[in-house]
C-alpha cells in the first residue's frame, strides 16, 4: 500500500459534496486524481477524506453560447481535444488539451482539476489566463487575472469547488510549448490570444506561477507577426531554475514560444 | 473497505478492498489477473494501461473504488474464443515486443488508440504513444504493428 488510510467518498451532488467537506477536517476533492494521486502515493498528501466529484454528471460538458465557450470542470482533457465545438471556437484551446500528459491521463484529467492545482508548469493557466477566462465555483464568478495566485496557490477558499470555465471567443489564438520530454509537462509554454480589444500572452512553466508579458502585447497589438517579438527579452530574473533548465535558459524559450505561438495563431 | 461490484472482462465481479487499493493492484492481487502490469508506478510508463468503461487509463494512478459500478477490460479480456485481438495478432506478426513487459499496456493503448482515430499515420501513432515506455524495441516494429492493424480493419 501506497497511500495512507483515508475513506473514499462519492457525492451525486455538489451541496452533497460541499456538506461532505465541511463536516470534514481533512478532506480533499478528487476530480480525475493524475495529480493528487501520484501525490498521494508519495505521501506528499495524506487526507482522511476523498470526497470524488469527478462523476457529478453536471459539471461535465461543453458548451458554445456567441462570443462565450463554457466547458464543464469536469470534463477531461481528451473531451476537450476531441470536441468539434473547441475546435471550431477556439482551436488553441482544443490542441492545448491535446498535449497535456498523454491519452491515458487525459482520459482522467480534468479542466477544474487542473486549474484548482495550479502546477506552474500545468498548461490549462496559460489558456485561462490569455483568454481572459472566468472560472465559476460553487460560491462566485472569479477571473483568471486574479484566480492564479502563485506556486500551487489559487483564490479558491477551503472548500470551494471550481463548476465551470467560460472562455470568450477570441478573433484567433495560438499555444506553444516546450515539454519536459519525460513528463511532458511545460518546460516553458506560452499562449497568445488576439481579443478585439487587445494582445494577452500568458507564460507558463517558466516562474513560480503563470503570469503576462505586457511589452510583448503590447508590440503585437502594433504588429501581430513573430518578428514583432524578436528584441523583447524577458528577464531570468525569478524564472524556475531546476536540473531541467536554468532561469536564463527558460527566459530565452520564452521568447522562442512566443513566436512560435504567434505563427500557430497566424495558421 | 467498500465492497465493489463492477465488471472486469464482460464477467461481474465483487471484492471487498480498503479504499486506498489501487485498481492495478486490486486486478493483479484479489483477481489474479497479472496480464498488467506494474512498471514505474509514477504515471508515467503505461504498462498498467487497462480500459474503464472504453478508455484508456494508468491503473496504476486510480484506486478501485473509483472504478466501482464501471466497465473495465484488461489484456486478458481482448482475445475471444481462444484467438489473438487483431492487435495481438499483429504485435506478434510484426514482432512488436522483445523482453514482452510493455506489451499489455502497449496493446491496450493501441486498441485505444485504433478506436478513437479512423486514419493513423506515423506521427499520429508516436504522440498517441507518449504515456507508454518501451526499453527494447526503440518502438519501431511496435509502430508497424499498429500500423499494420489500422490497415487491416
Amino acid at each position: 500500500m501506497y497511500t495512507s488510510l483515508f475513506r473514499y467518498l462519492r457525492p451525486e451532488t455538489l451541496a452533497e459534496a460541499e456538506a461532505l467537506f465541511q463536516q470534514s477536517s481533512d478532506a480533499r476533492y478528487l476530480a480525475g486524481g493524475q495529480t493528487l494521486i501520484p501525490t498521494m502515493k508519495q505521501r506528499l498528501a495524506s487526507p482522511a477524506e476523498l470526497i470524488d466529484i469527478g462523476r457529478i454528471s453536471s459539471l461535465s460538458f461543453i458548451r458554445r453560447a456567441g462570443d462565450r465557450l463554457t466547458i464543464g470542470a469536469a470534463t477531461p482533457h481528451a473531451e476537450v481535444a476531441a470536441s468539434a465545438e473547441v475546435r471550431n471556437a477556439i482551436p488553441a484551446l482544443a490542441a492545448l488539451a491535446g498535449l497535456i500528459g498523454d491519452p491515458a491521463v487525459r482520459h482522467k484529467g480534468t479542466l477544474g482539476g487542473s486549474i484548482a492545482n495550479n502546477d506552474p508548469a500545468a498548461d490549462y493557466p496559460a489558456g485561462l489566463l490569455a483568454l481572459g477566462a472566468t472560472a465559476k465555483t460553487t460560491q462566485r464568478t472569479i477571473a483568471a487575472d486574479v484566480f492564479f495566485t502563485g506556486m500551487f496557490e489559487t483564490a479558491l477558499e477551503a472548500g470551494e469547488i471550481v463548476t465551470e470555465v467560460v472562455f470568450p471567443v477570441p478573433r484567433r489564438a495560438g499555444y506553444a510549448k516546450f515539454p519536459n520530454p519525460a513528463s511532458r509537462y511545460a518546460m516553458v509554454g506560452v499562449f497568445v490570444a488576439v481579443h478585439t480589444d487587445g494582445v494577452r500572452v500568458a507564460v507558463t512553466g517558466a516562474a513560480p506561477c503563470v503570469f503576462r508579458v505586457p511589452e510583448m502585447e503590447a508590440a503585437l497589438v502594433r504588429d501581430f507577426r513573430p518578428e514583432a517579438l524578436a528584441q523583447i527579452a524577458v528577464a531570468a530574473d525569478g524564472l524556475n531554475s531546476d536540473l531541467f533548465a536554468s532561469a536564463e535558459y527558460r527566459a530565452h524559450l520564452v521568447n522562442v514560444m512566443a513566436r512560435r505561438a504567434v505563427a500557430a495563431a497566424m495558421l | 473497505m467498500t465492497a465493489l461490484s463492477l465488471t472486469v472482462n464482460g464477467a461481474p465481479v465483487k471484492g471487498d478492498v480498503e479504499d486506498r487499493t489501487l485498481l492495478v493492484h486490486f486486478l493483479r492481487d484479489h483477481l489474479h489477473l497479472t496480464g498488467t502490469h506494474v512498471g514505474c508506478d509514477t504515471s508515467q510508463c503505461g504498462a498498467c494501461v487497462v480500459h474503464v468503461n472504453g478508455r484508456a487509463v494508468k491503473s496504476c494512478t486510480m484506486f478501485a473504488v473509483q472504478a466501482n459500478g464501471d466497465a473495465v477490460l484488461t489484456i486478458e479480456g481482448l482475445g475471444q474464443d481462444g484467438r489473438l485481438h487483431p492487435v495481438q495478432a499483429a504485435f506478434q506478426e510484426h514482432h512488436g515486443l522483445q523482453c514482452g513487459f510493455c506489451t499489455p499496456g502497449m496493446i491496450m493503448t493501441a486498441v485505444d488508440m485504433l478506436a478513437r482515430h479512423k486514419q493513423l499515420d506515423e506521427t499520429t501513432i508516436r504522440h498517441e504513444l507518449e504515456g507508454n515506455i518501451c526499453r527494447c524495441t526503440g518502438y519501431l516494429n511496435i509502430i508497424k504493428a499498429i500500423r499494420a492493424a489500422a490497415e487491416a480493419r
